[in-house]
């Protein structure tokens, strides 16, 4: 198994597709610092070794080649980094995070300083897949569900649903990984800039 | 540039668009020197595949010159070639396994979406197939951004006709992975369903691959006669029993092996087929699928069938207790162009597979939509057509 957070030991599947409950609730053992109440998880194959993938993503400033909506991440020390993520209307939603789990090679997690408009954490997982075909990638990310101002602005960050961001992001990392850059259909780079569909 | 562009159903345009420009480290970007119209762009001039938008550029069946290369690709400027239409990274697991039209990668993330819902898993890229399939602007151009070009591209060399390699493109190699799928044993009978390019070039990939008839099924005489050029018996649906035909030829067995090349907008006034149209045209159904429903039936038991013939969508009627019962094996799938490109040059080259046959009209791009009117309205005469983005120029210069 890849994923010890398993669906409430019904079956092997993974917790966040369960159809009963509360599994954002259910993380508390596996995820330790859980901030935020919603859970999206999603799991990708990546044909490459899980030591390049898990130094790739440990420092944190990289992540913005693929993740659409991260502007920058400033790496203050070895365990802090500061977001800057895009929001509308030109505007940017700001906050420190904090890596609280680190095992070099198989596994990252991070969480929200106090105070953030957003509260989330996130964890990724890098396993050795089967029969040679490289590292499969599990990313659980768990977030407050948006309301009021500043949760209209997070659903328009998130287009309405992390779920969908988490698996666009997913498929720009394997793509930046597996073939040194990210697909795109643009005509020119003023297009690919403008992150056009 | 101009380029042909989709603006909706049974309208096509040439535009004067942007010229295309390097993006990635492993682009190319090619002049076109000839581009054809694929039987599979007329099912997006019916409009009948979703998630086009007006001003999306067609094509996907082309070739030029290589007229500049980003660092990561393995082209040179000046190089001719020719571009198969499935837009393949060459280094995930499906590229790795030479399953090129199931690269996860070709398809940009966001484009992923559609095809993930519908289909389980999205599939590769295509060029100037909608935005379900990449979004990419397609060769019915002057120029095209070409992705991944150290991995699709197939030099061609020099002396060797547009003409000879093209349909390297798309049509040859789908019509041999079509007989591949068939698993053909030296001494089967094999049925091709629909004598457009793809069936046709089956016909002579079945005869390559040892079969020792090949029975070809159409309703247009011309492309009836195209196939019995290549040794198949023919069969035209609207005078004959097919399946009574079929029967009577192989001697009450039927063919080892079925073929349906005709796809998604099948012709014909059968029951099956008038329902499903009915069905179409209330969106109750997408696809009409008579010619793959009567493979089936007739197929030998234990037999193989294969179905390069695109369809998108859901179905029902179909025969699904003659697959189970009689134990046939169906293959299909978009093709794993970039897997047959050497051999089938070198095949070409050596004259054992004849492609030339099936031009019957060449002209410049810039009449493009008369093009398409022709080969939607006149499939018994316009077999294949051929743009030349080229004479373009010398037609505007002698007007």
């Amino acid at each position: 198994m890849t994923d010890g957070a398993t669906n409430s030991g019904q079956d092997d599947a993974p917790l966040a597709t369960s159809k009963h409950g509360d599994p954002a609730g259910e993380t508390g053992g596996r995820m330790r610092e859980t901030a935020g109440d919603q859970i999206t998880s999603r799991a990708v194959t990546i044909n490459r070794p899980r030591t390049e993938l898990y130094a790739y993503w440990r420092d944190f400033a990289n992540l913005a080649t693929f993740m659409e909506n991260v502007e920058r991440i400033d790496v203050k020390d070895a365990t802090t980094s500061h977001w800057v993520v895009a929001a509308p209307a030109g505007k940017t939603v700001e906050w420190d995070a904090l890596v609280t789990e680190d095992e070099a090679g198989s596994l990252i997690a991070w969480e929200s300083a106090p105070g953030a408009d957003v509260p989330n954490s996130g964890r990724i997982e890098f396993v050795e897949a089967q029969g040679g075909r490289g590292t499969v990638v599990t990313a659980t990310i768990l977030y407050d569900p948006p309301a009021g101002v500043v949760g209209k602005i997070v659903a328009k960050l998130f287009q309405r649903e992390p779920a969908i961001q988490a698996r666009r992001d997913l498929r720009r990392f394997k793509q930046l990984m597996e073939t040194g850059e990210i697909s795109t259909n643009a005509m020119n780079p003023a297009q690919a800039a403008a992150k056009e569909v | 540039m101009r380029a042909l562009a989709w603006h909706g159903r049974h309208d096509v345009r040439v535009d004067t668009v942007d010229d295309p420009e390097i993006v990635n480290r492993r682009d190319a970007i090619i002049k076109v020197t000839s581009t054809a119209i694929c039987g599979s762009d007329l099912h997006l001039y019916d409009g009948y595949i979703p998630t086009m938008k007006a001003g999306d550029i067609l094509g996907h069946e082309f070739m030029g010159e290589v007229v500049e290369v980003g660092p990561g690709s393995t082209l040179k400027k000046g190089q001719r070639v020719v571009v198969p239409f499935t837009i393949a990274c060459g280094s995930c697991y499906h590229c790795g396994k030479q399953q090129f039209s199931a690269c996860d990668n070709g398809n940009p993330a966001d484009n992923q979406d559609i095809a993930e819902k519908l289909y389980g898993q999205p599939m590769s890229g295509l060029f100037g197939y909608s935005h379900m399939t990449g979004g990419y602007a397609g060769g019915q151009a002057e120029y095209v951004r070409v992705p991944y070009s150290d991995v699709g591209p197939i030099v061609i060399p020099d002396g060797v006709d547009d003409d000879k390699v093209l349909f390297l493109s798309d049509i040859l190699p789908t019509g041999w992975q079509a007989a591949e799928n068939a698993d053909i044993e030296p001494g089967d009978t094999v049925a091709v369903w629909g004598c457009g390019p793809v069936g046709l070039f089956a016909v002579q990939s079945a005869f390559l691959m040892g079969a020792a008839r090949v029975i070809a099924i159409d309703h247009f005489p011309k492309r009836l006669e195209l196939a019995r050029r290549f040794g198949a018996e023919t069969i035209n649906f609207e005078e004959t029993a097919t399946y009574d035909a079929l029967m009577q030829m192989t001697g009450g067995i039927g063919p080892d092996a079925c073929i349906d090349s005709v796809g998604l907008e099948a012709h014909g006034l059968f029951v099956d087929n008038v329902v499903d149209q009915i069905k179409k045209s209330t969106f109750l159904g997408t696809d009409r699928i008579h010619s793959i429903r009567q493979a089936i039936v007739a197929c030998r038991k234990g037999g193989r069938v294969s179905m390069p013939a695109v369809y998108g969508g859901i179905v029902d009627k179909f025969p699904l207790g003659a697959l189970m019962e009689k134990g046939l094996t169906l293959k299909t799938g978009q093709t794993h162009v970039q897997r047959y490109l050497p051999g089938l040059l070198n095949a070409i080259m050596e004259e054992k597979i004849d492609t030339t046959f099936l031009i019957s009209h060449r002209m410049p791009l810039e009449q493009g939509a008369e093009a398409y009117r022709m080969f939607h309205d006149e499939q018994n005469d316009v077999t294949k057509i051929v743009l030349k983005p080229g004479m373009a120029s010398a037609a505007a210069a002698t007007a």
